[in-house]
């Protein structure tokens, strides 16, 4: 199953500038595995040591943050596009 | 689909409009349906317009708090310069107040903030200190947290400070409740989480059910620039268990909304509530029934430099991309 991982500008060194890309998996955790294996450091600042999502980043499936979903384990489809971006403020 | 009113403005309004001074005008914004955008969407949507606050914000309502309480404890003193970091709103509030009150205030501004913010903070007084616009507002919460060290300095710091979500659950949420007890969703875009978690308490103590939604922008490379991930920031004061859902909103998809509720609905807004009432959309296909509250935090007037506006629509995207609307 194939999705597509939008990459935040500092994570497209990984992936040879490549803003898109795409990776196999069934959950997020296995997408992201996907991409570490291929790219490899491309998730150490998007997962922690212990195998939980990074606090300081948001992490969205179709426009929707994982972190009200259900963070790692949400499902992906055929199609969906995943994006990962540094939490930002405002006001 | 029918929106009643529960107050009609004629010339004998039997409620009073006379206030002491500007500070005293804060709050108590109208709660208006949008008639247009709500037809054929199978629920009703509502936009309170924070924007008619008196600098055309909602930030008003946090300054205003912010201030009293830091007097109230003792802590901020006549001879202490009021220090914020901001990405313009809150400074303008917070630049009303100063005057009103007596204080010197110095702003911490990324330097792609809006002509118009820019102009407001010198009309009310304020210094202001640039930081850099690749760094957004996270890069004038680094910088001012290192003047802060100077004891001159008072730094309310809205993104740490209490009485940034107390003023909203005393104020917008308890306004909410007044004007559409039935409401179902609320809506807000996420800068420092004190809106969703101010109001998001009050709406949950009148009803655990009602959900709670933010709307985060998705900000143009410019703004985000080479950030590394581990330099993203988390308000001290956001409560996430308040939160029931949050989406991402693409600048361009903010702009199309905020250019719709302008055509469609008259309402001049600026580019943040276009974001909400995309996500307002959104909740409202897949809810038939709800009653949907949107949070406009502010007016478009700040926006007008940046031609989000103009006919031509690409030229628009381009410039909004370009510029900090959040």
């Amino acid at each position: 199953m194939s999705v597509r991982v939008k990459l935040p500008t500092i994570l497209r060194k990984h992936a040879g500038g490549e803003p898109l890309v795409d990776a196999q998996g069934a959950t997020l955790r296995e997408l992201l595995s996907d991409l570490e294996q291929r790219f490899p450091g491309i998730t150490k600042n998007v997962v922690t040591d212990d195998g939980a999502l990074h606090r300081f980043v948001n992490v969205y499936v179709n426009d929707e943050d994982v972190r009200y979903l259900g963070s790692l384990e949400t499902s992906v489809t055929e199609g969906d596009t995943v994006s990962i971006l540094p939490a930002v403020a405002g006001g | 689909m029918a929106f009643e009113a529960r107050r009609v403005r004629h010339w004998d309004n039997p409620d009073p409009m006379r206030f002491r001074d500007i500070l005293d005008a804060i709050g108590d914004t109208p709660l208006v349906g949008l008639p247009h955008l709500s037809d054929g969407a199978g629920a009703r949507l509502w936009a309170k317009l924070e924007g008619q606050n008196p600098t055309g914000s909602t930030k008003d309502r946090i300054a205003k708090r912010m201030i009293e309480a830091a007097e109230a404890s003792g802590e901020l003193t006549p001879d202490r310069i009021i220090l914020e970091p901001t990405s313009g709103n809150t400074g303008i509030s917070l630049g009303l107040v100063a005057r009103r009150r007596g204080y010197r205030l110095t702003v911490v501004l990324p330097d792609n903030a809006s002509e118009e913010r820019i102009r407001l903070l010198e009309l009310f007084g304020a210094e202001i200190v640039y930081s850099p616009g690749d760094k957004g507002t996270n890069g004038s919460i680094e910088i001012a947290r290192r003047l802060a060290q100077d004891d001159r300095y008072f730094m309310p710091f809205q993104y740490g400070n209490p009485a940034n979500p107390l003023a909203h659950e005393e104020g917008t949420g308890e306004e909410i409740v007044r004007d559409l007890p039935e409401v179902t969703h609320f809506v807000a875009g996420l800068g420092t989480g004190g809106t969703l978690t101010g109001v998001g308490r009050r709406l949950h103590r009148h009803d655990p059910e009602i959900k709670v939604i933010a709307a985060e922008p998705e900000l143009g490379d410019l703004v985000y620039g080479l950030r590394s991930l581990d330099e993203g920031f988390i308000p001290p004061i956001l409560d996430e268990t308040q939160i029931d859902r949050k989406f991402l909103v693409s600048s361009s998809d903010s702009l199309r909304a905020t250019r719709e509720l302008t055509a469609r609905e008259g309402i001049f807004a600026g580019i943040s509530s276009g974001a909400v009432l995309h996500v307002a959309m959104r909740i409202a296909a897949e809810s038939p029934g709800a009653e949907i509250v949107c949070l406009l935090a502010d007016g478009g007037w700040k926006y007008l430099s940046m031609e989000a506006w103009a006919e031509e629509i690409e030229r628009a995207e381009k410039r909004v991309s370009e510029s900090l609307w959040w």
